[in-house]
């Protein structure tokens, strides 16, 4: 059985932007070594909520504890706990004058304090674990969309996160490159990473997935194992939404 | 005379070369100090005005932003003039050398400031996201992944701007700065003759083409690395 213990804890959280309330009051609490997908509509809050969960988007109320620690507290170190939350982006967001493998050293040199040889050590075992390790000397716009998306990766895996967070890794991927990116989650999950996915990759959820939570207008719908939510959704709503993504 | 021995008199006399050449010299080196003294302090005042409104503190930033936008609008000679004829009417004399470097300074401080705000603001929103999420500071964020791209964005229009206004040093000549132009036309007044004019021109030829060339070669060093 895993740890009952959350290793990521959402209670009660609501963000507006204007008068747009996009969380409605979320409550998700996600154990370590579990892998929580995150569907539905556009619109419905996913990427907000998982921008909640590293103080990308400030809460307007509610609490996210990461590892027990309450990142809304006061004396919260918000930069040496976002090191602990690592984050991966739909446009991948390298930083285009750097080699690969100084975009994985940049964080572990300026936050974790490590000196040069010793980041490029662990940037080099990062990139190996996604299978780029030859690639740390070229830079972003000489990679593929996959192999970006996998230094991305590695960017955030090199910082040793208790839980990582995906926001839709594959959507801006060519068919053919998807399946690299998801191989990279599958060996991860197998690594026992803590991971919550926003992403339609339906066929990879019911594989990956140790649940799956479908949202709407900011609120959770329902959630469930992928076959109870993908098969036989209580919702109207959520049915609707998944036949469309079988479509 | 003939048409060609006509016009090396009237713009390259050698008895006038032969009798000015120090005082252009002198007057280059002027045009020099003075156009370092501007681009050095100009742009890094810019430079930190642009930082200072990524903090976004609506009142810092207003000021900042009036101030630039009336130094871009007003033309730097009436700025030259005011600043040299108005400040002793209130106490305070400064000598004409520093008037002009302060006047250009400022100028090229609001053009640059615009420059490289707008190299900051084009830097994508995705760039701040992944830097912050890996737990580096707003300051790091800046210096090292927002910072570093600005500069590459902004290389062209920013040296363009800049040898603009350091040319702007030949302003010096209406308040008596001893720069390079100041030097010719003084010359011309004594001999009626071009030919110091013509040296000039080529004083500036000398001092601002590299300056060009420089531009050119940093614009292609610092582009981004094509597949």
């Amino acid at each position: 059985m895993k740890a009952a213990t959350p290793i990521l804890d959402i209670i009660g959280l609501r963000k507006s932007f204007g008068a747009n309330e996009i969380l409605k009051g979320i409550d998700l609490a996600v154990r370590a070594q579990e892998t929580v997908f995150i569907i539905g509509p556009s619109g419905s809050g996913k990427s907000t909520l998982l921008r909640c969960c590293n103080r990308l988007e400030m809460p307007d109320s509610g609490t996210v504890r990461v590892d027990g620690v309450d990142l809304g507290h006061a004396t919260t170190d918000i930069n040496a706990m976002r090191r602990r939350i690592g984050m991966v982006f739909q446009s991948f967001n390298l930083y285009p004058h750097m080699k690969a493998i100084d975009n994985i050293t940049l964080a572990l040199r300026r936050v974790s304090k490590k000196s040069r040889t010793e980041a490029e050590r662990i940037a080099l075992a990062a990139l190996e674990q996604v299978g780029l390790a030859e690639k740390s000397n070229a830079y972003p716009a000489e990679l593929s969309g996959g192999q970006q998306q996998r230094v991305a990766i590695a960017r955030a895996l090199a910082l040793e996160p208790k839980v990582m967070l995906f926001d839709e890794p594959t959507s801006a991927l060519d068919p053919e490159l998807v399946g690299s990116v998801l191989a990279v989650m599958s060996d991860m999950r197998r690594a026992g990473m803590t991971m919550v996915v926003v992403s339609h990759e339906m066929r990879f959820a019911r594989d990956a997935a140790d649940r799956v939570v479908f949202m709407d207008h900011g609120v959770i719908v329902e959630q469930g194992t992928p076959s109870e939510v993908f098969g036989q959704a209580r919702h109207q709503r959520t049915r609707a939404f998944v036949s469309q993504l079988e479509r | 005379m003939s048409a060609m021995e006509r016009f090396i008199d009237t713009f390259f006399k050698p008895s006038v070369i032969a009798s000015t050449w120090p005082k252009i010299l002198d007057g280059m080196l002027v045009t020099v100090e003075l156009a370092l003294a501007v681009v050095i302090s100009g742009l890094a005042v810019g430079l930190l005005l642009a930082l200072i409104r990524t903090a976004q503190i609506r009142l810092v930033n207003a000021v900042i932003i009036v101030l630039v936008d009336v130094l871009r609008a007003v033309p730097p000679l009436v700025m030259v003039l005011i600043v040299y004829f108005g400040l002793p009417n209130v106490g305070l004399t400064l000598p004409s050398f520093a008037v002009l470097w302060l006047v250009l300074a400022a100028v090229l401080a609001a053009f640059g400031e615009e420059i490289f705000w707008a190299g900051i603001l084009s830097v994508r929103r995705g760039q701040w996201d992944a830097a912050r999420s890996t737990g580096l500071t707003f300051i790091d964020t800046l210096a090292f992944v927002v910072l570093p791209q600005t500069i590459r964005m902004v290389l062209p229009p920013l040296v363009n701007r800049t040898i603009a206004i350091s040319k702007n040093t030949a302003l010096g000549t209406v308040i008596g700065v001893p720069e390079l132009l100041n030097q010719a036309t003084t010359a011309v007044s004594f001999i009626s003759n071009a030919t110091p004019l013509s040296l000039a021109a080529i004083g500036y030829l000398i001092i601002f083409l590299p300056v060009v060339l420089l531009g050119s070669w940093l614009e292609r060093r610092f582009a981004f690395r094509k597949a």
